[in-house]
């Protein structure tokens, strides 16, 4: 055998290992999704989501309290995490790029997004929850907060960053204060990117289970008052998986899948969103056949 | 150095001007004036200082760390170092290489200067109409004012910042190779504008292009590692030119 | 005469204004950046800190770490069988993912027709975006009982009596154990590591791997002889970095771990992992020493991963600089 064809051979084995490794990344990927599916569609009922738990071991009842919590927890944090990340990155953007003090920060901001969760809820936990005496939807909402910050101050700095900067000094030679470029022209031109980027926080933060445990922790009965104990789909399934109840399960599956698809549904805008332009022809027909200008 | 003529008004002067990026000189010793409602051009090869020049006119250095200037660039008589940044950047504006429209409509991007001076309600909505009309695009755009300015073409796009830079009225206004990104359709209406801007506007305007320059200056100064080795009215450069250097550039026998 | 005035007058409130709210919103963006990236971490270090003063002092800093037993009745703790759990199975984990995730991203990056690219990426993904407490649910329903009946006897049965090796497999069979939980893990970091390995191949510039095809390289000469060296710091920077996410997952191993303080022997063993404990026990721990020492361990855990991802980040860096025009 020459010496080409043998190399040829090797080269076409590595590469062939390398589509083996693609194989088996997507194959967890369906048996995951599948057994979602499968499992949680089976038990997937209206009154899952209207009526409330029943007293332990008592078959039926609902994850009513859960869903409630959940949107309200996710929903507080979103809107307490999203301006402080947002203006933290403008100022690492904007402010600090030069600044040799600030871009340590920022670094240390994207070591932030990767520190465990479970840490989150403990530092909360010593502030919000010990000192009140108990646990409270509250703070499992700022731990979550907490969470997205570096998260949306990173995509904002990011996105920031790819608008050109000619278009601000376009801007500034127009005799506009630096907030004013900022607010008006690169904030506008980084619209999409950001949104994403909140988009995809909002998707990590409703995944997250660790730093609920021990901050907005459980409630069987419907509450909206966040200062008491606030239930969560994610702490939900957390103990129904752990329980001994047959019927646990199968509510924990079906929240399971609709979390899920949930999460997955954004992740998905958000990739739709930044690859606008890949659908823009079929936006294009829209606009031509409803006859709207669009902007 | 220049041969004086009536009725001449200098209405910048750049005196003795060094400018620095950190510890690298980008300008050496720069003297020129610039003269009222009149076009100078600079040219020179690329990295001579000439848009290096052009931004200390606005200060748009001042935007980026550890640039230092030394010496004197004066706007009426007044110094530009002392004056406050925003009024600096409302008298003299800027059009840029590539166009830079802003992420908004037509109408927005025309009345953005406006609007950060105040300008609101009708009279915003006639000095919008005015700026477009004497960027000669008024007629194109007059029925999508509301569309985004990314629907306009590259040549279109120019002319738009060129009427966002005037509807405020500066007195200067420079262009840095205002014209190198567009095909040539475009470049000679952007040039016939300039020509007929100066009417009323003081234009400064780097290009890469000398037959650009030789066409819609009025005067013209080379620049040659960071030195402006000769400025003279246009046709003088052009024909005889007092430096060696000058000739050499001027006739493609350079570099 | 009226009109220039009134004119003067706005302009000058307009520049009153913009100064104001230039120098205000400065301040206030320039807060929340010194709050992410100085105030927050220092904080967060400092209360988990206060927390486990108690632990602290009781169990002294050498013996906490290298001490076996957690007996909380006895109020006497040593954390040295939750940092085993951690470290071995987020090196386990690594031992299995990375291979895959340097795979997918060749694949990804070199080889795949576009058509498939897409799919793989999305796959690639989702997979990612998936909550960790899913991997943990599937994990503990659908994996464990297939690990505990099918694979792990089988395992024994073949790899029981090699000598050394066997030694691994000995024990019984359930399922919740230090293989499946490395395994969950891995099939968790696995998408976050090959978009690490994949952003790092994407820097090298093509021209350098054309100048290797026009000498005549195969695919994989290339990928071995220009791709992996230039982007090496960057594949180890996102190794490290992978590995620091796994040491924090808490969610996908809690249920697989089998919460049990010992140091496995096999990895057919149940064991705990810092944050396995923590899930578990934070909410149960009933006195202040108890409560401590968990903070304690977390604190540990913050110490660590801080200073993996740290180091790994700087890794990823001098990969970019080395790239930037």
């Amino acid at each position: 055998m020459s010496r080409k064809i043998r190399r040829k051979l090797f080269s076409n084995f590595m590469l062939f290992l390398s589509f083996i490794t693609a194989a088996y990344g997507i194959f967890w990927l369906f048996w995951i999704l599948g057994s979602l599916f499968i499992n949680g569609f089976k038990y997937l009922s209206p009154e899952l989501v209207y009526l409330d738990p029943t007293p332990a071991g008592q078959e039926g009842g609902g994850l009513r309290p859960a869903f409630v919590g959940h949107l309200i927890i996710t929903s507080l944090a979103t809107v307490i995490g999203v301006p402080m990340g947002i203006m933290a990155g403008i100022y690492f953007a904007e402010y600090g790029r030069n600044s040799k003090f600030f871009m340590t920060l920022r670094q240390i901001t994207d070591i932030m997004v990767s520190t465990p969760s479970i840490l989150m809820g403990a530092v909360v936990y010593a502030v919000l929850v010990r000192p009140v005496g108990h646990f409270n939807g509250f703070s499992g909402a700022v731990a979550l907060a907490l969470l997205m910050l570096p998260v949306i101050a990173i995509t904002t700095d990011e996105m920031l960053k790819l608008v050109p900067k000619e278009m601000r000094e376009a801007a500034y030679a127009l005799g506009a204060y630096k907030w004013q470029v900022i607010k008006d022209v690169v904030m506008r031109a980084a619209k999409v990117g950001i949104m994403t980027g909140v988009i995809l926080g909002v998707a990590r933060i409703a995944g997250e289970t660790a730093p609920l445990l021990f901050t907005s922790f459980n409630n069987n009965v419907l509450t909206f008052d966040l200062r008491d104990p606030m239930a969560s789909l994610t702490v939900t399934m957390f103990n129904y998986v752990m329980g001994p109840y047959h019927y646990w399960h199968q509510q924990a599956w079906a929240a399971a899948f609709i979390l899920t698809m949930g999460v997955l549904l954004l992740s998905i805008l958000a990739r739709v969103l930044l690859h606008r332009n890949l659908l823009e022809p079929l936006f294009y027909i829209v606009r031509s056949i409803t006859g709207k200008k669009g902007g | 150095m220049v041969e004086t003529q009536t009725a001449l008004k200098t209405r910048m002067e750049v005196k003795s001007l060094n400018f620095y990026y950190g510890s690298n000189q980008a300008l050496k010793d720069i003297n020129m004036p610039i003269y009222d409602r009149k076009v100078t051009a600079l040219i020179g090869p690329s990295g001579c200082g000439k848009t290096t020049l052009l931004r200390c006119f606005n200060r748009m250095h001042d935007l980026y760390p550890a640039n230092r200037y030394e010496g004197e660039i004066l706007l009426d008589g007044e110094s530009i170092f002392g004056m406050d940044i925003i009024d600096l950047r409302s008298k003299v504006g800027m059009v840029f290489q590539k166009p830079t429209p802003f992420p908004m409509s037509i109408f927005d991007n025309v009345a953005f200067g406006l609007r950060l001076k105040g300008i609101k309600g009708t009279e915003l909505k006639d000095r919008v109409e005015k700026a477009l009309k004497d960027s000669v695009l008024w007629d194109e755009v007059k029925d999508r004012l509301k569309d985004s300015a990314f629907s306009l073409s590259g040549g279109q796009q120019q002319r738009l910042c060129i009427a966002r830079a005037i509807a405020v009225e500066p007195e200067v206004l420079l262009f840095d190779e205002p014209t190198s990104a567009l095909d040539p359709i475009s470049t000679a209406k952007i040039e016939e504008l300039i020509v007929e801007l100066k009417k009323k506007i003081t234009i400064v305007i780097v290009t890469h292009n000398m037959q650009q320059a030789a066409r819609i200056s009025d005067y013209t100064g080379f620049m040659y590692l960071g030195e402006l080795v000769e400025f003279n009215y246009t046709e003088k450069i052009f024909t005889k030119p007092d430096k060696k250097l000058t000739e050499d550039y001027i006739t493609g026998r350079f570099g | 005469m009226e009109e220039v005035a009134y004119a003067e007058k706005t302009l000058k409130e307009i520049r009153t204004r913009g100064l104001f709210l230039e120098r205000f919103l400065k301040f206030s963006f320039g807060f929340w950046a010194l709050f992410a990236g100085l105030l927050f971490p220092i904080l967060a270090g400092l209360i988990l800190l206060y927390e486990a003063r108690l632990a602290i002092e009781k169990f002294g800093f050498i013996h906490f770490l290298t001490y076996t037993n957690w007996d909380p009745v006895a109020e006497d703790f040593g954390a040295l069988t939750m940092i085993f759990g951690t470290v071995v199975s987020t090196i386990l984990s690594m031992l299995i993912a990375a291979p895959v995730a340097i795979g997918i991203a060749i694949f990804i990056t070199e080889l795949a027709p576009n058509w498939f690219k897409s799919i793989v990426s999305t796959a690639v993904e989702l997979l990612a975006a998936i909550p960790s407490i899913i991997y943990g649910l599937w994990g503990f329903f659908i994996l464990t009982p297939i690990m505990a009946t099918k694979v792990e006897p089988w395992l024994q049965e073949k790899l029981g009596d090699v000598p050394l090796i066997g030694k691994l497999f000995q024990g019984a069979p359930t399922g919740v154990d230090v293989l499946t939980t490395s395994l969950v893990l891995s099939i968790m970091i696995i998408p976050f590591m090959a978009s690490v390995v994949r952003d790092a191949f994407n820097m090298v510039p093509p021209i350098m791997k054309e100048s290797a095809y026009g000498l005549g390289a195969t695919k994989w000469e290339v990928i071995r002889q220009v791709v992996i060296p230039y982007t090496a710091s960057g594949i180890a920077g996102g190794l490290i970095l992978s590995a620091g996410r796994a040491l924090g997952e808490t969610m996908a191993v809690t249920f697989l771990a089998g919460n049990n303080p010992q140091i496995p022997k096999s990895l057919l063993d149940s064991f705990t992992t810092i944050t396995v404990a923590l899930a578990n026990q934070f909410t149960e721990a009933d006195t202040d020493i108890y409560l401590s020492a968990l903070y304690y361990v977390g604190l540990l855990l913050y110490l660590v991963s801080f200073t993996m991802l740290g180091i790994a980040k700087f890794m990823v860096l001098r990969l970019e600089k080395r790239w930037k025009v």
